[in-house]
């Protein structure tokens, strides 16, 4: 390990989200590292996906700002945020339910390559051999290429949260937000995609991870952040946040022994 | 292999998969061959051909809209009337050639479903629908009264002899023989067979541009737009220019098939842009099958053809037809049967439509499919045992 700063390349500032007279988040000031996975733990309701959603550009914050890589994220659209090279795993899978599996990959890839809006109605999908078999590709790791011509919408919930995984990596993002990616998975699905992380770990990806599974943070998380009613009441690493015992108090005590 | 792939820009133009290129084949000589295989059904004489080809044109154009992307546009018929407007002007100012008429007819719409499709877009679902059905009928109701100068409102707008045609005028080709003139394609007139083998060749290209469309990028993302527009500008997808785009493209089959009625007769008026003008287009598709690429020919086809068929019985022909039954009986017959044909023909259509989506929702190209299937169902037991009659020796 080398003794370089560490490049940061999301920092959201003094984020405050209040909805009405509720304050879903407080000062939240978040740094993720390039390069590493960082998660987001605690209870329910303590303001996780509201903070994915101030990042993603899905609602605005009531005061703060959240910076990627040196440009300030508030007021853009979601899909400049996507093609600045955030993508996202939602927590009840957004797909393409009427488009084949291989098709639901493949759309990703376009929107990558050719950007927001590009009307080339004259090639022709089934000509885009690059894209399909970068697709075709994917799809083996994740065990999916053989429903590949099958209607996406028939899958079961744990192959369209895998299906959903697929879409955004085809787009090589810089930063991927995922909200509870194994959430409804059998444990074996969810030791799969444990590996399947992991291995886009080794890649250098940055990933923000909400989850509520301890056994997939701790398998995965170089950092962690817990929220608790919008805040964040602890922040370092996974051996630091087992410890810390207000942490303990406040979330893990009842999970984990 | 590789360099086999990689081809240039224009023949990746003409490129379609094998199975679009026989559809496409077999499309064209289908269309080509209507004034044969519509003789026995009564209906192969020319003006009505023509209109099979421009409504499956019209059709087709909205299907690229409404089959894609779900959005359901109340006011098609609004660029069906701008398109034959802009013709009959192309004639009146231009030329009585065909071709500027149809091109002007092209780009006019484009440029007003550029406009109702900026503002409609800003909504979704039955708001967008209102909204382009307003727009429509709108147009429908200045065609009638402030744009009379323009369209000569109820009498609508006709060619005559003493109109400008700047061009026909400078290359001395106007015509010398009494009468109103005739529009012309390069030199020939465009009347009864000629009128619809170029509707039928253009009725073949807006076939074709729509299978690339559907093989397309483009299409794919219009497909997913309908899908899932979340995911799509969570995707990085921009869906509004999306959208605008198809909305336009649509616009513009629209007045193409406009243009075409305005060639093959040279009149337009305020009633094609009526609402019940954009219901029919709306019907044509869902009854063939929405989202297919060969679903809206096929349900503007039967349209037209039941149209005529039914519109033209009378309750004369009712009385020879049921001359064989009892008076009483006949008269029974002849009064009921007599509210579904000629002008309320529209009854037989409804019945045929709630039928259709009650029993059949993907139309009628799903119901062959499924009698298709059911066909090869009972088939493939009988190739099971063969199979195992092979085994077996």
């Amino acid at each position: 390990m080398n003794a370089q700063t560490p490049n940061i390349i999301l920092h959201a500032t003094d984020v405050t989200k209040n909805f009405g007279g509720l304050k879903a988040l407080s000062d939240i000031d978040l740094q993720i590292e390039e390069g590493k996975t960082h998660a987001i733990i605690g209870p329910n309701g303590a303001g996780k996906s509201t903070l994915l959603n101030v990042i993603i550009g899905r609602i605005p914050p009531s005061s703060g700002a959240v910076v990627f890589d040196g440009t300030i994220l508030t007021g853009k659209a979601p899909h400049e945020i996507n093609q600045m090279g955030i993508s996202r795993v939602f927590q009840t899978p957004e797909i393409f339910a009427d488009l084949t599996v291989l098709q639901n990959v493949m759309a990703p890839a376009f929107a990558r390559r050719d950007g927001p809006f590009k009307v080339n109605m004259f090639t022709s999908v089934a000509r885009e051999t690059e894209i399909r078999e970068a697709a075709e590709g994917l799809l083996n790791d994740f065990g999916m290429w053989e429903r590949r011509e099958d209607t996406a919408g028939t899958l079961s919930r744990g192959d369209k949260r895998r299906l959903e995984l697929c879409m955004c990596l085809i787009q090589r993002p810089r930063l991927l937000l995922l909200d509870e990616p194994t959430a409804g998975m059998s444990r074996h699905d969810t030791n799969t995609t444990i590996e399947l992380l992991k291995r886009i770990k080794l890649s250098g990806m940055t990933k923000v991870i909400i989850e509520h599974d301890m056994h997939v943070v701790f398998s995965l998380a170089d950092k962690i952040s817990v929220l608790a009613q919008g805040r964040i009441i602890a922040a370092g690493l996974p051996q630091e946040i087992k410890e810390n015992p207000r942490v303990r108090e406040a979330y893990l005590g009842e999970t984990v022994q | 292999m590789n360099t086999l792939i990689r081809q240039s820009g224009l023949s990746r133009l003409f490129d379609l998969s094998r199975r679009d290129v026989i559809t496409l084949l077999i499309f064209a000589a289908v269309v080509l061959t209507m004034p044969i295989w519509l003789a026995p059904l009564g209906a192969a004489y020319p003006g009505l051909m023509q209109k099979f080809a421009i409504y499956a044109i019209f059709a087709i154009g909205f299907n690229i809209l409404f089959g894609l992307t779900g959005y359901l546009s109340f006011g098609h018929a609004a660029f069906l009337g701008v398109g034959s407007y802009t013709a009959v002007w192309s004639f009146k100012l231009l030329t009585m050639d065909i071709l500027p008429a149809i091109l002007f007819a092209i780009v006019v719409s484009g440029v007003f479903a550029l406009v109702i499709g900026y503002f409609s877009l800003r909504r979704s679902g039955i708001y967008f629908s209102i909204l382009t059905l307003a727009f429509a009928q709108m147009c429908y109701s200045l065609a009638y009264s402030v744009l009379t100068p323009i369209t000569q409102g109820e009498t609508g707008l006709l060619v005559a002899r003493g109109d400008p045609r700047v061009l026909d005028t400078m290359l001395g080709v106007q015509a010398q023989t009494g009468g109103v003139p005739q529009p012309s394609m390069l030199g020939t007139t465009i009347t009864g067979y000629t009128g619809f083998y170029v509707c039928a060749v253009v009725l073949i290209l807006a076939f074709y541009v729509s299978q690339k469309i559907f093989a397309s990028p483009f299409g794919m993302a219009l497909r997913g737009i309908k899908s899932n527009q979340t995911r799509m500008v969570y995707t990085g997808f921009n869906t509004k220019p999306y959208m605008l785009a198809a909305f336009v493209i649509s616009g513009m089959f629209a007045g193409l098939a406009g243009g075409l009625l305005a060639a093959t007769d040279p009149i337009a008026g305020a009633e094609r842009m009526r609402w019940t003008e954009s219901g029919n287009v709306v019907l044509m598709t869902i009854l063939g099958g929405v989202g297919t690429v060969i679903g809206p020919v096929i349900g503007a086809w039967v349209i037209k053809y039941f149209e005529n068929i039914f519109s033209a019985i009378n309750t004369g022909t009712l009385n020879e037809w049921f001359a064989f039954l009892p008076d009483g009986l006949q008269g029974v017959f002849v009064t009921v049967l007599s509210k579904f044909v000629g002008e309320g023909w529209h009854l037989t259509l409804g019945l045929l439509f709630v039928l259709i989506v009650v029993f059949l929702p993907g139309g009628l190209l799903e119901g062959s499919q499924r009698l298709a299937a059911r066909f090869r169902r009972k088939k493939q037991p009988q190739r099971r045992e063969l199979r195992q009659m092979e085994a077996g020796e």
